[in-house]
């Protein structure tokens, strides 16, 4: 049912698309997930964005938010000895990049992205964090975060606001 | 991920030479800076001029990198690029950090040496 609206909701988008060429964007991946994987679907899809003319922040940020969302599956869905496949499509929206990212891994723990852990840093060097930031950073960074757990797998979806060249000119 | 090291006066100048340091690298870059920074001068300057992305794996590599100093030492971080730079603000862990540009002046070293 979620998972219907989902998809329709991506149609809908893609259809807006089509009627616009300067909104004309559909990307699909699925590999592995492994953290070389990963590196290699972002570095995939950092190229195909680049016609877009994105500001160098906005691909650092679109990098980064993607990267968080991947290594959390890769370390914690399929943790242990579990393994299995990212799909990650990307289609452009009215103001940005809208994503979606299943994995039939572990869900979420209380049904829930987690919030982002915050950290007192005055503290001594021993006692700093080495790890937690990520969903602190996916929360900054993205808008309309939305998760659906469908039988096996997860639905994670999200907006990533670009100013992009060509929607804005 | 490759780390040169060179020793500048009283500074070891750490040089990465790749990239990104993300989670497919983090371990490595973890383990070659705890090679390079067991002996040798208790200043530790990381320069990541060529480094576009850190994820927060990286981040926290980076982190451990400073935690897993021998007792004294001090590790700064040298020329982030812009990207780099935000991670590093939007988990405030450039309040941890002393963060400069290589050609700038090392206020404390000079005072400490005056």
């Amino acid at each position: 049912m979620h998972r219907d609206s989902q998809l329709n909701a991506s149609y809908e988008r893609k259809t807006e698309a089509d009627t616009n060429l300067e909104h004309n964007l559909e990307l699909r991946l699925i590999f592995r997930s492994e953290p070389l994987a990963v590196r290699r679907a972002l570095e995939c899809i950092l190229s195909d964005l680049g016609h877009l003319d994105m500001a160098l922040e906005d691909c650092g940020a679109v990098e980064l938010v993607l990267a968080e969302v991947m290594n959390n599956i890769v370390e914690h869905a399929y943790v242990g000895d579990r393994s299995g496949v990212i799909e990650l499509h990307i289609s452009g929206a009215n103001h940005g990049l809208f994503c979606t990212v299943i994995d039939d891994g572990l869900p979420m723990p209380d049904g829930n992205p987690p919030m982002g852990k915050k950290y007192d840093l005055y503290c001594p060097r021993k006692d700093l964090p080495e790890g937690g930031f990520g969903w602190a950073l996916i929360r900054e960074l993205v808008q309309e975060l939305g998760y659906e757990r469908v039988g096996n797998r997860n639905y994670l979806t999200f907006l990533l606001n670009v100013e992009r060249a060509i929607l804005t000119s | 991920m490759e780390l040169q090291a060179e020793i500048d006066g009283e500074t070891l100048i750490i040089t990465a030479s790749g990239r990104r340091i993300d989670a497919a690298g983090a371990i490595d870059f973890k383990d070659e800076m705890r090679k390079l920074t067991e002996f040798g001068p208790d200043k530790v300057a990381l320069n990541l001029a060529s480094v576009e992305f850190v994820d927060s794996s990286g981040l926290g590599a980076v982190v451990a990198s400073m935690k897993q100093l021998p007792a004294g030492k001090t590790l700064s971080l040298l020329d982030l690029t812009p990207t780099v730079a935000k991670v590093f603000r939007l988990t405030r862990m450039d309040s941890v950090f002393e963060i400069r540009k290589s050609g700038e002046i090392d206020w404390d070293a000079w005072v400490n040496a005056s």
